[in-house]
């Protein structure tokens, strides 16, 4: 996405963060429009950012999770898109555990097709929502050094952030793991450290990425003590970035593994609950820009 | 409290010093070298009388510590391998072995952690936090890390933290219920044989992984021609690798296993006599970088045993020195080549800062006889058990003092 685009859209998404502040927070601006949740990996968050954001722009959402799918009973994706497609959605929002899989499905759709997050690809409206949660902290993404730190080797949140950050002009450095460090992740036009201290130096923003509890069981790190030892971010670490240091968090967090209950509950620094109030402002800026053409239409 | 060492042959293989002259140490630390020094008020004087005086040995690969056993063979620093009653895989563990060690009149002990949670290959262990209370490598001691995808993070993982990552060179699959070198020996005596390519195998993968990771690695007693070829080659390309080899495979064949004589039982097995000989010009040439004593006490009760049930191991610390110098009386290398491999060369790739005759540096010595005639007494080993093949062997070479920070450990005659 180019820098136009995606200040339109942090732009359209500021306008609706005040009106979900306000009581009456839907609109009918999307009033006849269908929207479908296809989610083919459990998803709490997200699922729901995204249920709220239709709604309060007055569209038909459905919601569907593996659990009721037919790919259960066998369907190919492409099979599930050709019979979702001939339900005419105007909106399909997808998370697939497949890197990939979105855009396959998108060929087959006539509508707009949102992306969720795909396997360890992307995951846009995350990185989207980040976005407007540092400009509004921040100011500007431009010139800000932002640290990325963890499980960057699986993160799709990691490589959205790169390529949205990147175009912002901001300064992305990577901190993880030599064992959770993607090879040759530095062509992306990152920084990459594999220690807190020397990466978090003089960080504006530490985003903490979320650990899978599989992952410290001894396969990528030996356990979730020695994890927290030399890479949790306590205050200890958080120290050596810049004193008005942003602390971000995509969530869901593990207390006490990747980053310490007092930095995450840090009011001053903490910008975590905030991200989850972006993320539905950002995701109804999404859905009305890509349903712009057809919202009206019937009247 | 200051000690005077005069009218010794100070040998320093980290600088490759070799001169007469006086070494004084205050307290724990040398403190002057020198062609003469004059000894300080109340200093005590040691005529060395000509002998050798070097930095303590360090032995990377030892089973139990046996302190007073180590101390008799000039060794100063014991690496203890994680194969212990409780496996050494936590950094409580560590540390309570290196508090023992700081608080006690013995040998020093470093222990080497398990690199993977209960040495059982599958999980990644604390290798950080042992790193910091003082584990100075990680091992799976007498296995190899044998799935691949497990050993290549092990080694990225260790990368972090530039730990030493040591392999045992043997593939298990092709070893497994092995009993002796695979050859005309094994055949004979109608023993399970482990092809000397176990060893090459295992070290080819792991140097592609070290090449893949940029990890330390280093492989614990190599035994076979083919092993030193692959070491060598690797290195030729520039490989971040080392290795070690024990005395007894300079030494012995797998002739010895004649008569099914278990205390010739070892892992990795004695191999041919191609295999030895190509050992010895191995460490001559530096291919091979350090010397070890593997030394492992066993009781008769495991010893005692048919040969397939018998335990492998030998004792080691006291025929390490005679043992080890054997080649160098034989003319095929030279003194300084075998001190470098139990003293500076251990020191360097274990990040410790004994190992040198520097002033400032810790009073780790060994003083010794290189000369000196004598016959292996397995009766009069120090050791905790005795089971070692060369018993009535006659040697050249003997330990007349150490001392560990300063402190006498051991006088011999």
């Amino acid at each position: 996405m180019d820098p136009v685009s995606i200040k339109h859209i942090l732009d359209t998404a500021e306008e609706y963060v005040e009106q979900n502040r306000r009581a009456q927070k839907s609109t009918s601006k999307c009033a006849g429009l269908t929207q479908i949740n296809l989610f083919f990996e459990n998803s709490t968050r997200t699922l729901m950012s995204f249920e709220i954001a239709g709604k309060r722009l007055g569209m038909d959402t459905i919601s569907m999770s593996t659990g009721s799918s037919s790919i259960k009973k066998g369907e190919t994706l492409l099979d599930t898109a050709a019979t979702l497609n001939a339900m005419h959605p105007d909106v399909l929002v997808m998370r697939h555990a497949d890197s990939g899989a979105v855009k396959l499905l998108s060929e087959k759709m006539d509508c707009a097709v949102i992306n969720a997050g795909d396997g360890r690809s992307e995951h846009p409206t995350q990185a989207l929502l980040d976005a407007l949660t540092i400009r509004r902290r921040k100011g500007a993404l431009h010139g800000q050094t932002i640290v990325i730190s963890g499980d960057v080797a699986h993160s799709r949140v990691a490589r959205s952030n790169i390529y949205l950050l990147n175009a912002m002009g901001a300064r992305v450095r990577l901190v993880a793991p030599p064992t959770l460090l993607p090879k040759d992740v530095d062509r992306l036009g990152v920084e990459v450290s594999t220690r807190m201290d020397e990466g978090l130096k003089g960080a504006d923003v530490v985003m903490m990425l979320r650990l899978q509890q599989e992952r410290m069981q001894g396969a990528f790190l030996p356990s979730l003590r020695e994890y927290y030892r030399f890479w949790g971010l306590t205050r200890e670490k958080l120290a050596y970035a810049k004193e008005d240091v942003l602390v971000m968090h995509p969530g869901p967090m593990n207390r006490g593994v990747e980053i310490a209950s007092d930095v995450a509950d840090d009011i001053d620094r903490s910008a975590i609950e905030e991200q989850v109030e972006m993320g539905v402002a950002v995701r109804m800026a999404c859905l009305d820009i890509l349903t712009r053409k057809l919202q009206g239409a019937g009247q | 409290m200051s000690t005077l060492y005069v009218n010794a042959r100070l040998i320093d293989p980290a600088t490759g010093m070799d001169e007469k002259g006086c070494l004084l140490t205050e307290g724990g630390v040398i403190t002057a070298i020198g062609a003469s020094l004059d000894a300080p008020e109340g200093a005590e004087l040691v005529d060395c009388k000509g002998r050798v005086l070097a930095p303590g040995f360090i032995d990377m690969r030892a089973h139990r510590v046996d302190s007073a056993s180590a101390a008799a063979g000039g060794i100063t620093t014991v690496i203890l391998q994680p194969d212990q009653t409780t496996v050494i895989d936590t950094d409580a563990v560590v540390e309570r072995i290196r508090r023992r060690s700081d608080d006690t009149d013995t040998v020093r002990v470093y222990p080497m952690g398990a690199a993977t949670r209960g040495m059982e290959g599958r999980q990644l262990a604390e290798i950080g936090q042992m790193q910091e209370s003082g584990a100075v490598g990680f091992t799976d001691c007498r296995h190899a890390v044998s799935d691949s995808r497990v050993m290549r993070r092990l080694m990225e993982y260790a990368t972090y933290f530039d730990a030493l990552i040591v392999q045992f060179a043997e593939d298990r699959s092709l070893a497994d219920g092995g009993e002796a070198n695979e050859g005309e020996v094994a055949t004979r005596l109608g023993l399970a044989g482990i092809p000397a390519a176990a060893e090459a195998i295992q070290i080819e993968r792991d140097v592609r992984l070290a090449e893949l990771t940029g990890a330390r690695l280093h492989f614990a007693l190599i035994s076979s021609r083919e092993g030193v070829e692959a070491i060598r080659a690797a290195k030729k390309r520039g490989v971040k690798i080392s290795c070690s080899t024990a005395p007894h495979y300079l030494h012995l064949n797998d002739n010895a296993l004649e008569g099914y004589r278990t205390f010739a039982r070892l892992s990795p097995p004695l191999r041919t006599e191609e295999d030895r000989l190509a050992l010895i010009a191995a460490v001559a040439d530096g291919t091979i970088d350090t010397l070890v004593s593997d030394h492992d006490p066993r009781s008769e009760d495991v010893k005692r045993l048919p040969f397939g049930q018998a335990a492998p191991g030998i004792v080691g610390f006291e025929t390490l020195l005679g043992l080890a110098l054997a080649p160098m009386h034989a003319g095929k290398m030279d003194l300084m080549t075998v001190l470098k491999a139990l003293t500076a060369t251990p020191a360097k790739l274990l990040g410790l800062e004994t190992g040198r005759l520097a002033a400032g540096a810790p009073a780790d010595l060994v003083v010794f006889d290189p000369g000196k005639p004598w016959r292996i007494d397995r009766e009069q080993f120090l050791s905790s058990a005795r089971n070692t093949p060369f018993d009535t062997l006659p040697v050249q070479g003997k330990v007349w003092r150490t001392v560990v920070g300063g402190k006498t450990l051991h006088i011999g005659e």
